[in-house]
């Protein structure tokens, strides 16, 4: 039973939340990795919130907390870039062929680069991918420089008129300044041949306070257009992202919800808010 | 890692330091401040209540114990750093070797923790100790696992098991079991079974684990976990507990500066130790876990320890006892030895992961990140663009020869000036030091991996202390049956 299940019998008919519920429904809070500074904030409010409804006090809070921004991808005539980033392991490749499943569902056609030439095997890995749902994956020679693969495989998207190229790169620390000037380089020597329409940040849902300083250190870096919060099938409630979305005003645009290609939809604010409170 | 949290408790300890006298609120106050800095290096909450506790019930036990005029607000400091300490493992422990080859080591993780890197870690660490494993590839799932590890093992030159394709082809059981007979067949002495991520919640999936589990009989089962995770370590901790079971942990990207407090939360929650970290992208970046100097990190006191190890490393053999020698007998440290020790330094690593580990690290985060990687280099240009003669004697530097050595190093007079003056100043500091002084600011042994100082004599960490105290967060966990 959700928290509020457990809560709700107690909360409603009364004026207030006793003290006691207060402290559960802050440890829950906590648990989900909204971090304390948002948590004592949310608190503080719901308590001045009239009624009896502290479910509804604390999602009015949380909705309010919701970056304004458009979670679309953008869209325009011509080619659109989008480049994949984040550090180790969130789950970059993997979205890259959810997301080339998505658009490719709507008719749209999509090309992959892979751009991780540093980790081992991850080339084949997206290629893998690629021949998995049936899209075509632009790689260079082994070892090559992560800008030059992203240049020419913008060229070739060109050429080819394709709608989408969806840019897959090596996980990096966000503290490590040299991988992220490198990127900041891919992005520049990919603008010579025709502009990025967004460059989005992999957070993994188990992710604590640090995926806070991620984003704000990848946005330095390139500019960073939305999230894409992965494994929110786990049990990790992914907390961390709503934290992002109201600290540097950038939106979830997806969510991914498995291995598969397909586990991966467009984020909806109300079904996250009910699995931060589940 | 753990910046932020040190810089707190270095605040939080500055203010108790600046007071003479520490009252019963004074600790009531500090411990306020540790309970909010843990909470933000992600320790969950029950962790911190629990911690907390203790280190206020005997910061006040200790207060009416202290005689006026000792150091009370050390003594305090030192209950924080012997608990963390404590939770965090109080003290390393070393992998356990089967009675009869091979040892068989299974890791286990979430998806993403870093455990085909890790395997191939494991394995070099191993094998450089005289062990002769074969890495497991049972990660059958993910795309291109199998022929990651295959690239990783090769890298290490170490043989990969992997009758399978993967990509979901094959079964990862059958193959960890045959690894077995194939290892024992052809005498290998150790087995690292590298398996698929999965979610702590997914049952199906857990089975599988259980099942590799029963089918090669491990001596360790790792849980390979992100240093970066937050409040999900918990549930997730104990669904692998649970589940499959595991015997120690493994902390992985710990070159981030997530502040980790997942560390402590395991470490509390599951009593398991922490055993090994992963450091970076690279296989060296790798070593033991110490529990004492991830809480002297944690304090803000730095990490003197792995710091001086690592000066040992590079500055080792021939090279340091010259210069130690050289030292003691009073001859003149010249620009020759500088560039030897510069070369040395660079084998260390980058700087700036050396400064990160510097006392105090936490407070001068930004000078550190912006540590010019490059000034090494230069510094080394202008040094080898002297000639013999002018390195052994700086006093022959005339106008000429600067512009002709700016000119050789591609630098500007000004640079080289600069140099000659710094360098002029460290030898003057240095013969001070040989004449009974010590260099303000720097705790003993420190000066080792300091540019233009001789070695000191090596010395080496004490281990912690394994105490065993009733009031443990870790075995009061355990007795509460907060993760069975
Ligand atoms: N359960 C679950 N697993 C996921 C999800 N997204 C990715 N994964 C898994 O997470 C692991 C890492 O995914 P990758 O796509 O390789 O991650 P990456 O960010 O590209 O990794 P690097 O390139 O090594 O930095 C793989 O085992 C994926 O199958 C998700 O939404 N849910
Ligand atoms: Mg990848």
């Amino acid at each position: 039973m959700g928290l509020f299940n457990r809560l709700v019998a107690k909360v409603r008919g009364t004026s207030t939340a006793s003290a006691l519920d207060w402290s559960e429904i802050e440890t829950e809070l906590l648990s989900s990795d909204l971090g304390p500074s948002l948590v004592t904030e949310l608190l503080a409010a719901a308590k001045k919130m009239r009624g009896d409804d502290a479910e509804g006090a604390i999602k009015e809070i949380l909705r309010s907390k919701f970056s304004d921004k458009s979670r679309a991808l953008s869209e325009g005539d011509g080619l659109q870039i989008i480049v994949i980033v984040g550090v180790n392991g969130t789950g970059k490749t993997t979205s890259v062929a959810k997301l080339a499943t998505h658009l490719d569902s709507q008719g749209k056609s999509v090309l992959l680069a892979a751009a991780d030439t540093f980790r081992a095997a991850a080339v084949d890995q997206l290629r893998t991918w690629g021949e998995r749902i049936g899209i075509e994956t632009i790689s260079g020679k082994e070892g090559a420089e992560p800008a030059s693969v992203a240049f020419d495989s913008a060229k070739r998207a060109l050429e080819v008129g394709a709608n989408f190229l969806l840019i897959d790169t090596a996980g990096r620390l966000h503290n490590k300044s040299a991988l992220m000037d490198e990127l900041g380089k891919l992005k520049r020597v990919v603008e010579k041949v025709a502009p990025i329409s967004e460059v989005l940040l992999v957070i993994d849902a188990t992710t604590g306070q640090n995926g806070l300083t991620q984003a704000k250190v990848f946005s330095e870096a390139v500019d960073i257009t939305g999230l894409i919060l992965t494994k929110l099938d786990g049990s990790a409630r992914g907390g961390v992202a709503l934290a992002i979305e109201s600290t540097l005003d950038l939106p979830i645009k997806f969510i991914g919800t498995g291995e598969g290609a397909t586990d991966f939809t467009p984020f909806d604010p109300e079904k996250y808010l009910a699995g931060l409170l589940a | 890692m753990f910046d932020s949290l040190s810089s707190k408790f270095a605040g939080a300890f500055g203010a108790l330091r600046a007071r003479g006298k520490i009252s019963e609120k004074d600790i009531e106050l500090t411990t306020v401040e540790i309970h909010q800095a843990l909470l933000e290096a992600d320790v969950a909450l029950e962790v911190v209540e629990s911690f907390t506790a203790q280190v206020q019930s005997k910061s006040l036990e200790l207060l009416s114990t202290l005689q006026a005029g000792t150091n009370q607000a050390q003594a305090i400091f030192d209950v924080v750093n012997q608990e963390l300490t404590e939770i965090l493992g109080g003290g390393a422990r070393r992998i356990r070797f089967a009675k009869k080859p091979p040892t068989v080591i299974m890791l286990a993780g979430l998806q993403g923790a870093g455990k085909t890197t890790l395997a191939a870690k494991l394995a070099k660490f191993y094998k450089d100790q005289g062990e002769t494993p074969i890495l497991v590839a049972s990660d059958l799932q993910r795309p291109n696992a199998v022929n990651q590890l295959q690239v990783v093992g090769a890298s290490v030159g170490v043989p990969v098991f992997a009758p399978e394709p993967g990509n979901g082809v094959g079964n990862p059981v059958t193959v960890a079991r045959d690894a077995i007979a194939f290892a024992t067949s052809k005498l290998h002495s150790m087995v690292i079974v590298d398996t698929a991520g999965r979610l702590g919640v997914d049952q199906e999936l857990m089975s599988e684990a259980i099942a590799i589990r029963d089918a090669v009989s491990p001596d360790e089962i790792l849980f390979v976990v992100d240093a970066m995770i937050g409040q999900d370590a918990v549930r997730t901790a104990q669904a692998f507990q649970n589940g499959v079971g595991f015997d120690g942990v493994v902390l992985t990207k710990l070159d981030g500066d997530a502040r980790g407090g997942a560390a402590l939360s395991i470490a509390a929650l599951t009593g398991r130790p922490i055993m090994f970290a992963s450091t970076g992208e690279k296989i060296s970046d790798f070593d033991i876990f110490y529990p004492e100097r991830m809480a002297s990190r944690i304090l803000g006191m730095g990490d003197v320890a792995t710091l001086a190890e690592q000066a040992k490393k590079a500055f080792a053999g021939d090279s340091a006892k010259k210069l130690e020698d050289k030292f003691l007998s009073g001859e003149d440290f010249t620009l020759d030895d500088f560039l030897e020790q510069l070369e040395a330094m660079s084998k260390m690593g980058s700087m700036g992961k050396l400064l990160g580990m510097l006392p105090g690290a936490g407070a001068m985060k930004k000078q550190i990140e912006n540590f010019d990687e490059s000034e090494i280099t230069r510094t080394k240009s202008i040094v080898q663009s002297m000639t013999p003669k002018e390195r052994r004697d700086l006093k022959v530097l005339n106008g000429s020869r600067r512009a002709r050595i700016a000119l050789g190093a591609g630098r500007k007079v000004s640079d080289v000036n600069a140099l000659v003056d710094k360098f002029t100043a460290a030898q003057k500091m240095m013969k001070q030091m040989r004449n009974g002084g010590s260099m303000p600011g720097m705790p003993a042994g420190m000066h080792a991996g300091m540019p233009g100082l001789p070695p000191a004599p090596s010395k080496t960490v004490p281990p912690a202390k394994k105490k065993s105290k009733s009031g443990n967060p870790a075995k009061r966990a355990l007795e509460n049956g907060t993760i069975s």
